[in-house]
């Protein structure tokens, strides 16, 4: 391996969203006449400073995992690497495309996953050759059987959020942006996934990856980064060390682990110490 | 919590402590036999360069109109696909699925004939009223719907922009040919009213497909226009409804403009027939109705005496049918070509406007 090559470089990030009529009087009648009449300045507005200054480098073949409690940032972070966000101050760089897969991001919900599938790939710049031969991966890779001819609103919350990854994580992306998809997968597609994402960190690309379950975060990432408010507490390559530190400042018990390796030690086994 | 002023080093301090010596790797220069991690803030130089020297950019920057254009270019299957399995999408719920494509227009023409032909008999002197007014119908039908669909079209796809990178000029563009699709549909039973209401074949008949491509061009401008309008100002759909209406009343769709009262409102005349979707409907209708092309302006001399029977005879209600075609004697030297000029100046004007003010607010889509 030659130089790391930076693939997002965060610089005094600051993301500021504007929320109109904060008061709750934006949508009566009178407010509006008084609004056009000039007499009144349009509602309050309320300025949410989401990320107040952040910085750091991602580089290649990293998968950072970033935690927080919920409203610390966390999303609205990936969606600026995503380029959906404009900075208010400093500036998100990175190379090549960046993919954001949310929870939420249900592609196309009318239509069949097989036309999702379809569109997703060509949407992300395959050509119709590539997308034919991609086709039957992204199919078996999310499991969803034979509700591949159903549209997408009949899919329960977990199954979308397979395909969605299986769609997004079928191209080698340069920087994929995983904001809790994962969380709705059952147990065997967190380890395909666990898996995908491995391959992708080696066949080219940064991977974040926002998640509450801390555990998917240890097995996955190779750094992390903590955020409050807005903020960066800690971050580093000591992945079990912050994350442990995190847990003891939300005032958990701390995670029982395996005093050489470091690795998480399941509670049946210590169950089992005891007797 | 950290200082936001100072970039906080995370795989940077991290490759300092695994050189162990304190020594700062400059960028770019390799440490034989190391895995050389770079630590730009260490080296002193900001992070802006530091990023700009490795070839990375903004990440919500705009693309160059060329880069876009050719971007664009590139998810042309992502185009069509897009619109096909939107239109799929459209009447899977109906029962009547599809048909419907074919029905709304046709229930249209259909209500506005019952209300406007037999009712009112604002047929003005109008040859062959019907296929006169289903023909404006269809032509209308096909800009109003773009227009409309295309400015909710950032709305409707939302999760789709949130969740990958591609030009977002794809999805007006995919909705314009929705309703491309549509009006080729339309086409096929304006074409059998056409023929039911007696009207010849005749190699005019071609003339109507040149007259729909810039149609289509000026839709796909226009729709531009619309998605970005629609995606930044909410009120804009209740204001669409009224808006078409009266583009609608105003664009000859149901009465012939050039038999206005032509003496008096000149100017308005003009201005009325070089509307854009007047002027499409127009080209569509000389194109395939015999009784237009022979009663349009500019088709016969200007007579005063035949003028003033079509105003006296073929004007009035039930007047007989050859006083009817009169109408045309009734303008002074009229060059029918200025109509295509104005069509394709229309097309051009709205593709160019259309696609930089829709590029210009690229990255701003898809947020709030």
């Amino acid at each position: 391996m030659a130089v790391a090559e930076p693939m997002v470089v965060v610089d005094d990030l600051h993301i500021v969203y504007k929320v109109y009529g904060a008061g709750g009087d934006r949508g009566t009648a009178a407010t509006v006449l008084l609004r056009l009449l000039g007499r009144k300045t349009r509602g309050s507005i309320r300025e949410v400073h989401a990320i107040r200054g952040m910085s750091f480098v991602a580089y290649r073949g990293d998968a950072v995992g970033i935690i927080g409690r919920n409203g610390s940032g966390k999303s609205t972070l990936l969606r600026a690497i995503a380029g959906l966000l404009p900075p208010e101050q400093g500036n998100v760089y990175t190379t090549g495309d960046a993919s954001l897969l949310g929870v939420n991001a249900a592609l196309l919900d009318d239509l069949t996953g097989e036309r999702n599938v379809v569109l997703g790939c060509l949407a992300m710049g395959m050509s119709k050759q590539e997308t034919r031969e991609k086709y039957q991966g992204i199919v078996d890779f999310s499991g969803v059987g034979d509700f591949i001819d159903l549209p997408m609103k009949t899919y329960s919350s977990g199954m979308g959020s397979r395909l969605r990854f299986a769609i997004a994580a079928s191209k080698n992306q340069d920087i994929l942006l995983i904001d809790e998809a994962l969380a709705t997968g059952d147990a065997e597609f967190r380890v395909k996934s666990h898996a995908r994402i491995q391959a992708l960190r080696e066949e080219a690309g940064t991977v974040f990856l926002v998640a509450h379950n801390l555990e998917e975060v240890e097995l996955t990432c190779n750094r992390v980064i903590w955020m409050e408010r807005g903020q960066i507490v800690k971050q580093g390559d000591d992945v079990i060390g912050i994350i442990d530190e995190y847990i003891a400042a939300a005032g958990g018990a701390p995670v029982p682990r395996d005093r050489e390796s470091g690795a998480r030690v399941k509670a049946e086994s210590l169950e089992a110490a005891k007797r | 919590m950290s200082d936001p002023k100072t970039p906080v080093r995370g795989r940077a301090s991290s490759g300092l402590r695994a050189h162990g010596t304190g020594r700062v790797v400059a960028p770019g220069q390799l440490q034989s036999g190391d895995i050389a991690i770079l630590a730009p803030e260490a080296a002193g130089v900001p992070l802006r360069e530091f990023a700009v020297e490795h070839g990375l950019r903004p990440s919500a920057q705009r693309p160059t109109a060329l880069e876009y254009t050719r971007g664009l270019w590139g998810r042309r299957h992502f185009i069509l696909a897009f619109a096909t399995a939107r239109n799929i999408a459209m009447y899977t719920e109906a029962k009547l699925g599809q048909l419907w494509q074919v029905l709304t227009p046709l229930l249209n023409a259909g209500v506005y004939f019952l209300v406007f032909g037999l009712l009112l008999h604002i047929n003005r002197g109008v040859p062959n009223y019907l296929a006169f007014l289903v023909t404006g119908v269809f032509v209308f039908n096909f800009t109003q719907r773009a227009f409309i669909s295309t400015s909710n079209v950032i709305t409707d796809s939302l999760p789709l922009i949130r969740a990958l990178q591609f030009p977002r000029a794809s999805l007006p563009l995919a909705y314009v040919m929705i309703e491309l699709q549509q009006m080729v549909l339309s086409m096929v039973v304006l074409v059998a009213i056409v023929l039911a209401t007696g009207e010849p074949i005749t190699w005019y008949w071609l003339l109507a497909i040149p007259a729909l491509l810039l149609q289509t061009l000026f839709n796909v401008g226009f729709g531009l226009l619309a998605a970005r309008i629609g995606s930044q100002v909410n009120d804009f759909s209740q204001l669409l409804p009224f808006l078409m209406r009266t583009w609608l009343y105003v664009s000859g769709v149901i009465f012939s403009i050039s038999t206005l009262d032509i003496k008096t409102h000149r100017w308005a005349i003009t201005i009325l027939e070089l509307n854009p979707a007047a002027l499409y409907i127009t080209l569509v209708r000389n194109a395939l109705l015999q009784s237009q092309r022979l009663s349009a302006p500019g088709s016969k001399p200007y007579n005063p005496a035949l003028c003033h029977a079509w105003k006296t005879l073929g004007h009035k209600v039930g007047a007989p049918v050859k006083y009817q075609y009169d109408s045309a004697y009734c303008h002074y030297y009229v060059n029918p070509n200025h109509y295509w000029y104005f069509a394709a100046g229309w097309a051009v004007l709205a593709l160019v406007a259309g696609f930089f003010f829709f590029w210009r607010a690229e990255t701003r889509y898809g947020r709030g």
